[in-house]
């Protein structure tokens, strides 16, 4: 069996998780960057040890790291995710500026050297040189409806508004899609320059109903989209107000799979991640988007959930997390899985927990409890 | 010459430096500007400016800067020779 890694970036720093064979033991190495808010790390799949990193400061701004060497040293981008400036402004006019690099993707396996980053606010933007010098992507950024699309730069959440799941189809490197909290999820067929909005069948229960009768196009709230890595007219996303799955060999309506979770649990959540070659396996982690919207386990029992039926049916997997008084959640970028056989399925935790389920979800193991609280999880197979 | 006194969260950029001095041309009056300060220390320590000014010109919202007592919020602040200039990472956050 493959050796692997797990890239673990928190609020504070990033660390490296290295597992043995069978993944049953794990040495944490780090902290890199500590002190710094680490939204996203990723490993490049096209080529070994290459990493990129978003690193933000509260002082210092936004700004993207890279490593050939696995995490063993960094630099800085040269030139980090930016808007342009208002043309003919005056230095200090207002304009748009990124305060955190939320989201980093690779480019298509064709492409070796392309990234795209997702910001907030939301921008999209591109790198052709390994992330070490980014470009607007203008189609995007600069769009006539882009306001209307996600509203002003301050109508987010709560630590803000923000682009994220940037996915390159693998089997179209011109076919893009992207998430917005909030605006909905958007797609484009030439490489970025025009969008459409993709969100028909999907619910927006913090606006009221058009007088009409007719469906809002965007506006929506996603919070977490994938596409399956293989069969790539499979879609699903967690969003602010359910789960839906969008099976486009059938059409183009988002059905909301959510429903058949358990009533107490209820649908609402950030993370979903899919099985390697699977199209129909999933795993979500349910969070409490009740009353005041608390964010943690429904209840303080903390569980994934996992459909191995395209969401027609659910199966609660919580062996081995704590039975009562877990308050804990997990944010968008932190399941994640590998692509054993019998799946290895992680996730990191707002507490700074890391769990390994090593068979599918049924059984969950803690590997660390005392990291700060967890931004992104993401495994890597070693060669 | 104008005395700048960095921040700790500048250090990776400053080569552990905390304090530099930089010698900058005046106007007639005596006057530079706080964007001359920031060029001369970018051009002295690559990537700095853009860690303390925005892409649109704005100092960030978590960075202070003081000429000599006064706390300024722009770029055009005038800088009179032999003036202290400090530039802190405000406190924020937790």
């Amino acid at each position: 069996m493959a050796r692997h890694l797990i890239l673990v970036g928190t609020r504070k720093g990033a660390w490296i998780v290295e597992g043995n064979g069978d993944r049953s033991t794990w040495t944490i190495k780090g902290p890199m960057h500590l002190g710094a808010v680490v939204s996203h790390y990723v490993a490049d799949p096209r080529r070994s040890g290459y990493q990129l990193m978003s690193v933000g400061s509260g002082h210092l701004g936004p700004s993207v790291f890279i490593s050939r060497d696995t995490g063993a040293t960094w630099t800085e981008a040269q030139k980090p995710p930016a808007f342009a400036a208002v043309p003919g402004a005056e230095p200090g006019a207002p304009g748009r500026s990124v305060d955190h690099v939320f989201w980093l993707t690779p480019g298509h396996a064709s492409e070796p050297d392309v990234w795209y980053a997702g910001t907030s606010p939301q921008g999209l933007f591109k790198s052709l040189d390994g992330g070490n010098t980014w470009q607007e992507v203008e189609g995007f950024n600069h769009h006539p409806d882009c306001f209307q699309w996600r509203g002003g730069d301050k109508d987010g959440t709560p630590d803000g508004p923000k682009l994220h799941s940037v996915i390159v189809d693998h089997s179209d490197k011109k076919h893009l899609l992207v998430g917005m909290s909030g605006g909905g999820i958007f797609e484009s067929m030439d490489e970025g320059a025009t969008w459409k909005p993709l969100n028909k069948g999907v619910a927006m229960d913090f606006y009221p109903p058009k007088e009409d009768g007719s469906e809002y196009e965007f506006g929506h709230d996603p919070h977490c989209l994938v596409m399956h890595p293989v069969h790539s007219n499979r879609l699903y996303h967690q969003n602010h107000c359910g789960l839906y799955a969008l099976d486009r060999s059938k059409g183009e309506r988002w059905q909301r799979i959510g429903d058949n979770l358990p009533k107490d649990v209820g649908d609402i959540g950030f993370p979903i991640v899919l099985h390697p070659r699977d199209p129909d396996t999933a795993w979500v982690f349910p969070m409490d988007g009740s009353g005041q919207w608390p964010r943690t386990c429904p209840g303080g029992r903390p569980a994934v959930f996992h459909t191995q039926d395209g969401g027609a049916s659910f199966e609660r997997q919580d062996q081995g997390f704590p039975r009562e008084q877990a308050w804990w959640t997990v944010k968008r970028q932190c399941l994640a899985v590998d692509n054993e056989k019998a799946v290895g399925v992680y996730l990191g935790t707002t507490g700074g927990q890391l769990w390994v389920s090593r068979d599918e979800g049924l059984h969950w193991e803690a590997i660390t409890v005392n990291l700060p609280q967890i931004y992104s999880v993401e495994v890597v197979t070693l060669p | 010459m104008i005395r700048v006194i960095l921040p700790s969260q500048l250090e990776d950029y400053t080569d552990r430096l905390r304090e530099v001095e930089l010698d900058l041309p005046m106007s007639d009056g005596g006057e530079a500007t706080l964007a001359d300060v920031i060029a001369a220390l970018e051009s002295r320590f690559r990537g700095l400016a853009f860690r303390i000014i925005d892409e649109q010109g704005n100092i960030r919202r978590h960075i202070a800067i003081f000429v000599g007592e006064s706390m300024v919020r722009t770029l055009q602040a005038p800088v009179r020779e032999n003036a202290r200039v400090q530039i802190v990472g405000a406190l924020s956050g937790g």
